[in-house]
Formats: structure tokens, sequence, C-alpha cells
């Protein structure tokens, strides 16, 4: 399959791992952060760590828009959902995030109209289809996803559609991981840079990393190669003493970004003073709202949100997770009382949530995969 | 008869699609509710298909119903599903299918004509698996209760002499063999539903694996350990039975297991693994190592087993789990289905 075989090249992925090897210094641990949780996903898909040497550590990042969204906001949406003749529509991702009555896919099953959809305008689609009914699209992601939910609001001011509106929890991922590197317990060497929300911002937001915290950044793609690649960039620079911000992801990622994306997001959203991040509390200006010339489209103005707030249960320790602290094994309910199957916290319930990845594809695995691995 | 006594240990308070959707809570509602209330406390590994004597003589009986939107797909329809589907759990449990009964519940307001579509596609997969359709019901549900129709087949088929089935008998080192590409028919029927807009040379692998596994047991019947077709949850889900039953550990080499490309394409896209896509016309069978070239060989030999691979073998680690190797020496663990599978978009 092209543009993915050659990504997933063995000798390829071989090589790179010895390089990684021979550039890092033993007597050194390098922390290195993937920000993305598409990146955390693919290091346990393809099985990464078991090519790195100890001494390089991977700590796994807020980017993921699932695991980082309060549960109150869950609750928030679903309760506007109650209404009658409504149709709550989402991305697979939020399907089987828990609220604290149950999840979107739960609901479901006791009778409210839950739709997946792939995209937003297959909402607006909805919309068209039903126009007896309001459909409201529960929106998540970062700058990945929200220009086409900018584009989906343009659509339905230009067509004047009155069933249909946006729950706006679009974030932005620099202010997260500002929040990560302000952290006091927090020590990281490097960061591999996210992939498609830099399709979007490009590179140029990462300077202060680089240029203010002494950090390098590799801008990484998603498959194996892409992302041992980065690793090497980023010891390669430490190696240096250097500290800059290169574009591993060259064949997507534009340095200056998507400018007819970003004048979509600037047209539609505006940034809100704060939003709360799970794990991480309170950031501020870290997530996108409605501008007021679309307000008849934002669920938020357009309906009375109760606007819940859940402490998330005390035992789970998502917030030392998500920030790196703590490993996913090392939270006191991983794998008894929090699972895939029945998450407590929201880093257990999309794949790339980082305790999702650990379950599936890293817990039980036998210490020494070379044995296993031995044809 | 089962007592009011008897305690079950399922504890959830409503019944959601994921029970249905033959992944980790599908195991748990049988284990934890059906099982000991209706077979005693302990079911033992639970098969395709069971195992009765009736008068000295042993029979493997199975019931399966069809439930599938849309009801027409690219390469087959719930009508060949229903009939290929049993004589499939009757194959894996090693045995031929010889007659099979059939309920149709239909939704009032069905199309005659496609109806009669799906029955003349029954009859079509009866005579090409040359199993005899004995008997039959029918049910009308009121309009928007059934998506036009749902398709229950019971079957009851003579087990095949020389191979013994079971997941105790199977022993580190063995081999795992699949008869031919993953996923064709879960991501034909993603596609099919039309609110992907994404279109693939694909159709559905529906078919009936007798002939495949009929050659196999002739070949290497006593070195047969254990067979599964995976459907539902595909085959991460199967081995994940499988490992759980016998207790050792499942290694795959993920380049050896055949999927086409336009299935990983989907699969990529979407943040779907093809282990656990369904498939319709394939099977797994474990097989000892001193069988397994021979098994190969004549599955390649045999009509629609051309892609048949060895795709793994029994460890004794990791211990009840499924671990998948790279050539470049990178693994993971894959674990059951939980759910139906969801796309990632974010």
């Amino acid at each position: 399959m092209k543009f993915v075989d050659e990504f997933r090249a063995p000798e390829l992925i071989a090589k790179a791992g010895e390089e990684i090897r021979k550039l890092a210094d033993p007597n050194r641990h390098y922390r290195i952060m993937e920000v993305c949780g598409g990146h955390t996903h693919a290091i346990y898909r393809f099985g990464l760590k078991d090519l790195l040497p100890a001494n390089v550590e991977l700590i796994h990042g807020p980017g993921c828009p699932v695991c980082v969204l309060p549960m109150g906001r869950i609750d928030d949406g679903l309760s506007l959902a109650a209404q009658p003749d409504f149709i709550f529509a989402a991305f697979g991702d939020m399907m089987r995030v828990p609220g604290t009555h149950g999840s979107p896919l739960e609901y479901k099953a006791r009778g409210m109209d839950v739709r997946i959809v792939y995209s937003p305008a297959d909402a607006l689609k909805l919309a068209r289809a039903n126009p007896e009914k309001h459909v409201m699209f529960f929106a998540i992601g970062f700058e990945t996803t929200a220009p086409s939910t900018a584009l989906t609001l343009v659509r339905a001011k230009m067509e004047g559609l009155q069933n249909f509106s946006v729950f706006c929890n679009h974030v932005t991922i620099i202010p997260a991981i500002r929040a990560i590197l302000d952290s006091p317990d927090m020590r990281l060497d490097g960061f591999v840079g996210p992939g498609h929300v830099s399709t979007v911002i490009g590179c140029r937001p990462y300077d202060w990393i680089a240029k203010d915290e002494g950090k390098p950044v590799v801008v990484s793609g998603f498959e194996p190669l892409d992302i041992l690649q980065s690793i090497v960039m980023l010891l390669r620079q430490l190696r240096k003493g250097e500290a800059k911000v290169e574009n591993q992801y060259k064949r997507v990622v534009p340095w200056e970004g998507n400018r007819a994306a970003l004048r979509a997001m600037a047209e539609v959203f505006e940034l809100r003073p704060y939003f709360e991040w799970r794990g991480l509390g309170f950031i501020s200006q870290s997530a996108l709202k409605i501008r007021a010339g679309y307000a008849e489209w934002d669920s938020e103005q357009r309906f009375t949100v109760p606007g819940l707030r859940v402490t998330d249960p005390k035992a789970a320790q998502c917030g030392e997770v998500l920030k790196g602290v703590l490993k996913p094994a090392q939270c006191k309910l991983f794998g008894r009382e929090c699972t895939p199957e029945q998450p407590v916290g929201a880093l257990m319930v999309s794949s790339e949530g980082s305790c999702a990845a650990y379950y599936n594809y890293e817990h039980r695995k036998p210490i020494s995969i070379a044995n296993a691995a031995t044809n | 008869m089962a007592s009011p006594a008897r305690k079950i240990s399922f504890r959830e308070t409503q019944i959601e699609m994921a029970h249905g959707a033959g992944g980790k809570a599908s195991r748990r509602l049988v284990e934890g509710l059906f099982a000991p209330l209706l077979f005693g406390s302990s079911p033992g590994p639970l098969g395709d298909a069971a195992h009765i004597q009736i008068n000295g003589t042993r029979i493997a009986m199975t019931t399966d119903s069809f439930v599938v939107k849309p009801l027409q797909f690219p390469g087959g329809s719930i009508g060949e599903l229903a009939i290929n589907g049993t004589v499939n759990d009757l194959a894996v449990s090693g045995a031929r299918a010889e007659a099979i009964v059939v309920t149709f519940v239909l939704e009032a307001g069905l199309p005659t004509e496609i109806l009669e579509a799906e029955v003349r596609a029954m009859g079509q997969a009866a005579e090409m698996a040359g199993v005899k359709i004995a008997g039959g019901d029918t049910k009308v549900v009121e309009h928007g209760k059934a998506d036009g129709m749902y398709i229950t087949t019971t079957g009851i088929g003579r087990l095949l002499s020389g191979v013994e089935i079971s997941p105790q008998s199977v022993r580190s080192g063995d081999k795992i063999l699949l008869s031919g590409p993953i996923g064709d028919h879960g991501i034909t029927i993603l596609l099919a539903r039309g609110d992907l807009d994404l279109e693939a040379e694909l159709r559905s692998d529906t078919r009936s694996v007798f002939p495949l596994v009929q050659a196999l047991v002739q070949a290497a019947g006593a070195g047969v350990r254990w067979m599964r077709d995976p459907t539902r949850g595909g085959v991460a889900t199967s081995l994940n039975e499988l490992a759980r039953d016998c207790g050792h550990g499942i290694v795959l080499f993920e380049e050896k297991i055949p999927v086409r490309d336009s299935v990983r394409g989907a699969c990529e896209l979407l943040g779907l693994d093809s282990l656990h896509i369904a498939n319709e016309g394939q099977f797994l069978a474990i097989v000892s190592s001193e069988y397994a070239e021979a098994a190969l060989h004549t599955l390649r030999e045999t009509p629609g087993g051309e892609e048949a691979e060895i795709i793994g073998e029994i460890r004794e680690q990791p211990e009840s789990a499924v671990l998948v190797t790279t050539l470049y020496g990178g693994g993971r663990i894959v674990d059951m289905l939980v759910g139906d599978p969801l796309p990632r978009i974010c």
C-alpha cells in the first residue's frame, strides 16, 4: 500500500532503531513527550518501545481530544439532547466516553437518537434530511478537526438551516503544551510534535518551546519510521546541545500551515477566556467558542446549558498520567476498576488515550519480546 | 430444568449493542447469564456447535440469527449468509451440514420481490453447500421493527471421522493456519451502508468453508486440534477465546497475515484493526507442527484456499493472550474486540 508500506519497511525501521541506540548517550536518561494521541496509539500499535533503549523514555502527552474533555461537558451535551425531537451526532471517538449516567452509546440503547458521523458535514446532511428534528453536532478535537466544523457552520449559515447547531468543545494545543511545561513536576528533554494539528497551524507556533524553553521539537508523521526518525532528529539536536523546531512530516505539513483552514477558523471561532481540561484543570485561552455572528448555530447560545461540573473520581489519577508524571499502570485503578470496556477515566476510553493504548497493546506483554518473536 | 436458585454473575443493568457484537460483552452475557441458568454452572469452552448423542450417533447442532443492514451487499446477501454461516459453524466443529431449518421474521411492508430474492439466494447457497433445507417458520412484525427481515437458521451435521477438536488439546509449538485474506466481509458491509463516502473494489467473502475443512481433515485430521470461523469480532476475538480456553500464548507474525490492500486502506483511514473485522468465508485451524506444512499445502491446492497461510504459532508465553510480532522486532498484544468497532476521526 503506497505511502504506508514505505514507512513500515522492516530494514529501515531496524536501521532507525540502531541509529537511536548509537545517538543515545548511555550516561543520560532522555524523557521525550509525544504530544499527540495519534502518536501514542502508533507507538503501542507498532510496538516501537521494544526498539528503544531503556534510557530513551517516551512520555504520553495531552493530545487526545476525547481524553481531555471534562465529564461535565458530556453531561451538558447529553442533557441538551434529551429534549424531544433531538438528534445527538458525534464522531465514533465520543461514543463510549462515559458521562455521569452513561456514554452516548448507552443513552442510545435507552432510546436517545444518537448518530455516529464521520465529518461535521454529515451532521449537516442529517439536519437537511430530518427537518422536523434538531441535529446537534457534538464537536471535539484540536486544530485538526476545528476547520471542518468552522466550514460546516459557514455552510449552515449560508443555507439558513434552522434545525442544526454545534456544541463546541474544540481546544487548541499550544496552551496545553505550555501548561505541561509550567507544571513543576515535569522534566522533559524534547517533543515529538503533533502531526495533523501542524498541517493546519504549521510549525511556527512551536518556536517558543525551542527559543524560550530550550527544548527541541520535531513535528512528526504517524508511521513507525516517521516516529523513529523524529526521535533520531531529537537526539541529534540534544547531542549537539541545540534546540530548534524541525519538520519530519514535510510530505504533509507545510511550515506555514494551511491558511484557508486558519481563515475559516478565524471567521467562526474566538478564544474562550478559559476552559476546563480533564486532568489539567482550567487553562486560559485554550479553547474555541463560536462567534456571536453564528450564535443561532451555537448550541450553547441557543439553548440553556446546565453548565455541569463533575469532579473526576478521586482514586483515578488521570491528571498525573496525562502530564506524564505517572505511567498508566501506576494508577491505582488501572486494569482493575478501569478497563477499556468499563472506563472510569477518559484516558481509558479513546484508543489514543495512553491508558487504553497501554492496556490494549502492552499490558500482559512478555517482558522480553525478543524471546517471543524468534520464529 | 433450571432451578430459580441458580445464581448469575451478569451484573449489567440493561442490554447494550455491545452484548451482541461478539466480543467481551457477548462472552460475559453468555457465561454470566445464559450458561448458569441453562447449562448449569460450568458450560466448559463454548464452541461453534454443540455435540450431542442420539442413540449412540454423535451429531453437531448449531443455530444462528442474521441481522444485517443492508440486506444485500457486494458479494452476497442476508439469505446467503444465513445458510453459509450455519454450514460454517458446523464445518469448524468438524461436521458436514446435513439439514437446516429456517425462521423468518419479516417486517410488514417488505416488498415480496426482496423476500423472493433472498429465498432464492438461500436455495442456491444450500445447493452449493450440499445441505437440505428441511423446514421453517415465519413471523411478521410491525413496520419499522426488523430492518426488513431477520433470519434464523438451525442446522445439524454429521461429525467427520478422524478429527477431534478441543481447545484443551492445543499444545505449545502447534501452528495457526488461516484459510485466506481477512476483513473482506466487515469492510464491505461498512462501505455498503453508504455513510462513509468511501468506495473500494471489495466483496464479502461469504461462502461455505466446508470443502476446505474437509480437505484439511483428510490430509491432516490427526493433527487438527481446533477450528473456528472468525466472524463477528474477527480473528483477534476468536484467538483470544482460544487463548483463554487453552491457557497458552498465541503469537502471530504480522507479515504473514493475509489482508487485501483495500481492507488495509479502509482500516488505516478509519482507525480500525483488520484483526477485529468480521469474516464470513474464512476459518482458523490449529494444527500440530508435524502436520502443519502438509495441511497448508492441501489448503492451497483446494479451490478457494490458494491464499492460505501459517500466520503464527502456539507458545507458552504470553499466558492466555494473543501477541502480534513484527519483522522489525516490535510487538503488541491484541485483545478481543470491545463493543462494535468504532471509527476514529479526531
